[in-house]
């Protein structure tokens, strides 16, 4: 039983901006939050190597399918390090990864959404990638240490993607007819998914309180958004690309950028499985996870066979 | 099946332009087929390596065909990547070959890297060209980590369980047919040797069934016929059906807006 005690203890090591570790004590509730959260985030870059992987056999010069094939093994990268991460709070990998294969687990809704041109994944580098950094240059700061130094590595990297996305959509955009169309259209349809990235509103988000009292998070969806659009903002229009939403507008007041009302009821279908490419993204993942089952156990026999080989000869 | 360019290249130019493109087609073709495996690999490390291996030799190819284009007065590497049809492409078949299961992609990587670890390690010995060599050298580090990783897969998967290695016995049998061309010698290669642009790989054959012998029989794999009939002509342009396809998907974009910028 967790006593009033070590939940005040633990509180004021948060609330002093200590880094919890894997072996410190921590309630229960930390600990599955954190499972949750990171798995998800882990599951998010396995996934998130769909959409763009179906560009890499067709990207457009060799220097773009490079960049595209390093980016999608980054994201391998991410999602071994993020698993690695989740695995110090005393859970397996390959439960985590059956959980959501088979389970109830979820990743960023933002991939089931299909990947139509090239454009796409200029799109998906730089709002993508950008709405991830924000949200990842926050967990960087993030109360759990072996999260915190994750993100911190992350963000490094998606940085990378992020400015290789918006220079190339940057020359679509200045481009030729065909591809400043195809610009115009891939920020058309990926804006509100990007912006439901962040997750609903604080008023509906039942998990932000307690994950930013225990310094999981240190802002709201909302403070996250808001910073995202801020920014996005100048960057779209420096470009030439048009943001689509007729509502949005500068406040003085606020000093902020305000923006239309996101479609909540697309996003709650989405996250609940009912997406364009919900279906196929677990499809793929599956039939990559069931078709290399007999590699692994290979893996697994043959190290068993050669260990027991070394006892013998010693 | 070829065009009289391709066949005759008359100055030590035009025979450098052919070398590089052998070797550069060799690995662009491969390197496509590994990348095929971006998201769909048996384990996440897997995803990694063959990601990481898929993008050296993308990057080698890359490097060889731009180095070409200086001296062919082309504009750059992409001119060879997406300007080309079928019969211009001059890689073995081997590398075209679809990706199938992992073991067939590991068997096919191990074979192939052990021929480029041997083919490079003779280049290096003998080019006099600074450039090229320089190239060799880099390219040759990395292919070493190529051979290492698949090696070791196919110890892995020869003797693993029953299953594993029945399914690679299976792929080195099919792939076994298509690795005559990497030995075979014709007039552009004898040319290339006389111009010490190029080495006499048939040369290194032996150490290649040497290496590739000993790691099947550690691995519990019989070695495949060697006296059976061997795929021949590709390097002449004369393809399997599979490069078109190939092609077809690499080449589409590009070409379908030639006067956009994609770099």
């Amino acid at each position: 039983m967790e006593t009033q005690k070590q939940l005040d203890e633990f509180q004021i090591r948060i609330d002093n901006g200590e880094k919890i570790e894997p072996k410190d004590w921590m309630p229960e509730r930390y600990r599955k939050q954190l499972i949750r959260i990171m798995s998800q985030h882990a599951h998010s870059e396995i996934v998130g190597m769909l959409p763009e992987g179906n560009w890499i056999t067709r990207a457009p010069s060799l220097k773009r399918k490079m960049v595209l094939l390093a980016k999608v093994q980054d994201e391998a990268g991410h999602g071994l390090y993020l698993y690695s991460g989740t695995e110090t709070l005393g859970v397996k990998r390959k439960d985590l990864v059956e959980d959501y294969l088979y389970g109830t687990a979820k990743y960023s809704s933002i991939f089931n959404y299909p990947t139509l041109t090239y454009a796409d994944i200029c799109v998906i580098g730089w709002l993508v990638d950008g709405a991830a950094i924000v949200n990842q240059t926050m967990l960087a700061k993030s109360s759990y240490g072996p999260y915190a130094r994750a993100n911190l590595r992350i963000c490094k990297e998606e940085s990378f993607h992020k400015k290789q996305g918006y220079e190339m959509l940057a020359k679509m955009a200045s481009g030729t007819p065909d591809q400043q169309k195809m610009a115009q259209d891939a920020v058309n349809r990926w804006w509100w998914p990007t912006l439901m990235m962040f997750g609903p509103h604080d008023s509906d988000s039942p998990n932000s309180a307690e994950l930013i009292k225990w310094g999981v998070k240190t802002k709201t969806n909302d403070e996250l958004r808001r910073h995202f659009v801020d920014r996005t903002v100048m960057e779209a229009e420096a470009i030439g690309i048009t943001l689509p939403d007729p509502d949005l507008r500068y406040n003085e007041e606020t000093g902020h950028w305000d923006f239309g009302d996101i479609p909540w009821d697309e996003f709650w279908s989405v996250v609940k499985g009912d997406g364009p490419m919900n279906r196929e993204r677990i499809k793929a993942r599956r039939k990559a996870y069931e078709e290399g089952e007999w590699v692994r156990k290979a893996a697994t026999e043959y190290a068993r066979k050669k260990k027991l080989k070394e006892e013998k000869a010693s | 099946m070829n065009t009289i360019q391709t066949m005759n290249p008359q100055t030590k130019e035009e025979l450098f332009v052919e070398i590089l493109l052998r070797l550069a087609d060799d690995r662009l073709i491969l390197g496509h087929r590994l990348s095929e495996w971006a998201g769909h690999g048996p384990e996440l490390e897997e995803d990694l390596a063959l990601a990481n291996t898929a993008l050296d030799m993308i990057g080698h190819a890359s490097a060889l065909y731009a180095y070409a284009a200086d001296i062919d007065g082309k504009p750059d590497e992409d001119h060879y990547a997406y300007f080309r049809d079928d019969l211009d492409f001059k890689n073995i078949a081997l590398v075209e070959l679809p990706k199938g299961d992992f073991a067939f992609t590991i068997a096919r990587q191990f074979l192939f890297s052990a021929y480029s670890y041997f083919l490079y390690r003779d280049l290096i010995g003998l080019v006099d060209d600074d450039q090229f060599k320089g190239m060799l050298q880099k390219h040759f580090k990395e292919i070493k980590y190529h051979l290492r990783h698949s090696r070791e897969w196919i110890l892995r998967l020869g003797d693993g369980t029953e299953t594993s290695h029945i399914k690679l016995q299976k792929a080195f049998d099919e792939l076994w047919m298509y690795t005559g061309e990497m030995f075979a010698m014709d007039n552009l290669d004898q040319k290339a040797i006389e111009h010490s642009l190029f080495t006499d790989v048939s040369k290194c054959k032996e150490e290649w069934i040497n290496l590739v012998s000993s790691t099947l029989e550690e691995a519990t794999i019989n070695v495949p016929d060697n006296n059976q009939y061997m795929y021949n002509g590709a390097r002449k342009g004369l393809h399997t059906e599979h490069l078109g396809y190939l092609l077809a998907q690499m080449q589409f974009l590009r070409r379908s807006y030639p006067d956009a910028e994609w770099k």
